[in-house]
């Protein structure tokens, strides 16, 4: 029986979210100390070392990304936490900040003095107004025991703007402008918020790192698979029995993830498909269930590990309907920036619609993997590059659905 | 109710600080009036196409009137396979408007939403962003009587 692991989610029911003593008491802010006793590139190093890799859904290694930063010279810097939590499915974001908001902040201060910044921002989604006013209490609290030293925290709201969960989309949005992607290079921690060296972590990767810096690289790298170690923490939603969160080791299969954590189906009922990611990740059926959920393992089976969410359907699914349903969201989504997304998403939509109505014919089908194929390589980010991964994925494991919706 | 003119000017010093001056906004009016957009592009000292960009970007912030009580119902895929039609078709019938309309009495307006993060009990709705989840057609009643 495979069992849950607690590293993100260490303090979660054990501490007062609303009293910042509690956390102290449980041994917060011990790691800021320790890592204020070495120095920038030793602490860089150490989590670099740990393999700790972004868990927004990008895995990019973190050390090595605040590496970047701290390589520039610049009189400002700044660390951004991306809680713009926004993929479909996915809430995990918002159990970290109402749980343990200390354990981000705490993070975040880390990268501060990694990197040399000052000033932190946490930009948060607008759907979340109730975590906010925890934020804000948390940081007035841990500023008033003096627990983040010279490092200042600022929530900022986002305001539905899916787009806004890519890293300078919402630097842009910070800015107070329309929260539209850059382009890139240069990168965020090179230039980044008002032009200076920016690092943009997600809520669950700076949850990470105090319990890094606590254990110890070699402690982190030894848990899960070997390419991406840690845990994740995901948010199970759909036809399964535990609609809940669980933090497993990044070994854990699919399969494990859905039968042993999540109960199986609901009503006893078979199962059809499992998406992973959220909305833009890719779908995946019964036969590839052995594979571990971690950032590689997924990516060579054409899906995607993304924000952890785990979105179940049960054999009386119609996947015509929930694809319909997604390319509608990408439609509304795309910031229109670019026209490979702007246009992209619309017709994908629209012939998704038609075959959906029993207007569409083989013909069609071969139109949307060319067009998929074309947006997952021409869109300007992540958004339209991943738009089409439903789309792809269905056809590839589910055509015979497709097909049968034809006139 | 405060003026929208004060609201803003004490964002004016905020960097990049429009958006949160629309936040404050919408709280107290529950959209964004044109005038507002009109001075925020003033106290922020941008083109008020600008402003107007920025205020209409964003699906959360609403430019003109909407009722008093704004009813969004998640449509992301979670949601939807969980029966979020169903629901929708319950608030029309109870408040007697279809989705995007406001009320005569201007009390509620029916809005659709993606996802707000609370999946763990689909189908959603939020309403003037508290969520309320595992809604089903004979809930919404009792649901709409706190806030007639």
């Amino acid at each position: 029986m495979a069992e849950e692991m607690r590293i993100v989610l260490r303090n979660y029911g054990k501490v007062d979210p609303l009293n910042v003593d509690s956390y102290v008491q449980a041994g917060g802010y011990k790691s800021l100390a320790k890592a204020k006793g070495m120095s920038q590139t030793e602490l860089i190093e150490e989590v670099k070392k740990s393999g700790l890799r972004g868990r927004g859904g990008a895995g990019f290694n973190c050390g090595m990304k605040w590496s970047f930063s701290y390589g520039v010279k610049a009189e400002q810097k700044y660390v951004i936490c991306n809680a713009d939590e926004g993929e479909p499915g996915t809430y995990k974001d918002r159990i970290i900040m109402e749980n343990d908001p200390q354990s981000v902040l705490e993070g975040m201060a880390i990268c501060g003095y990694a990197i040399g910044a000052n000033q932190g921002y946490i930009y948060c989604r607008g759907e979340y107004p109730y975590v906010v006013e925890i934020l804000n209490k948390a940081i007035a609290q841990a500023k008033e025991k003096g627990l983040l030293g010279d490092f200042n925290i600022e929530v900022r709201m986002g305001a539905g703007a899916y787009v806004c969960g890519e890293e300078s989309a919402l630097i842009e949005s910070i800015e107070g402008h329309r929260g539209e992607p850059r382009f890139k290079p240069p990168f965020p921690p090179v230039v980044g918020l008002w032009g200076k060296p920016t690092i943009v972590n997600n809520v669950e990767t700076f949850a990470n790192i105090p319990a890094i810096l606590e254990k110890g690289a070699d402690w982190y790298k030894g848990i899960g698979a070997a390419s991406y170690p840690g845990t994740k923490v995901l948010t199970l939603t759909g036809d399964i029995v535990n609609r809940t969160v669980f933090e497993v080791p990044t070994n854990t299969t699919i399969r494990q993830v859905i039968e042993e954590f999540g109960g199986g189906i609901v009503g006893g009922k078979k199962f059809k498909a499992v998406q992973i990611g959220g909305t833009s990740g890719g779908f995946i059926p019964e036969s590839l269930l052995d594979t571990p959920i971690d950032f590689d393992s997924m990516g060579a089976i054409g899906a995607t590990l993304g924000s952890g969410a785990v979105f179940v359907m049960d054999e009386t699914r119609d996947i015509v309907d929930v694809i319909d349903r997604i390319t509608k969201f990408f439609a509304h989504e795309s910031c229109g920036k670019c026209t490979p997304c702007r246009e992209g998403t619309m017709r994908m939509h629209e012939m998704l619609h038609r075959v959906k109505k029993g207007g569409a014919s083989a013909g069609d089908l071969d139109f949307m993997e060319r067009l998929g194929t074309v947006m997952s390589k021409a869109c300007l980010c992540g958004l339209g590059q991943a738009a089409p991964a439903p789309v792809l994925t269905t056809l590839k494991h589910f055509r015979n659905d497709y097909v049968a919706k034809f006139n | 109710m405060a003026d929208y003119r004060e609201i803003i000017s004490a964002y004016k010093d905020v960097p990049g600080g429009i958006i949160e001056a629309y936040h404050a906004v919408q709280r107290e009016y529950s959209y964004i009036p044109e005038d507002a957009v009109v001075f925020a592009a003033q106290v922020f000292d941008m083109p008020k196409a600008k402003a107007y960009g920025v205020a209409t970007f964003y699906s959360y912030l609403k430019v003109g009137p909407r009722g008093k009580n704004v009813i969004r119902i998640c449509e992301s895929a979670p949601c939807h396979i969980a029966g979020a039609d169903k629901v929708v078709a319950a608030l029309e019938k109870e408040l007697g408007i279809k989705m995007g309309e406001t009320t005569p009495d201007g009390k509620f307006t029916l809005e659709f939403t993606e996802c707000v993060g609370q999946c763990q009990a689909t189908p959603v709705i939020t309403i003037n962003s508290q969520p309320y989840g595992d809604v089903s057609a004979d809930k919404v009643a009792a649901i709409l009587a706190e806030y007639k």
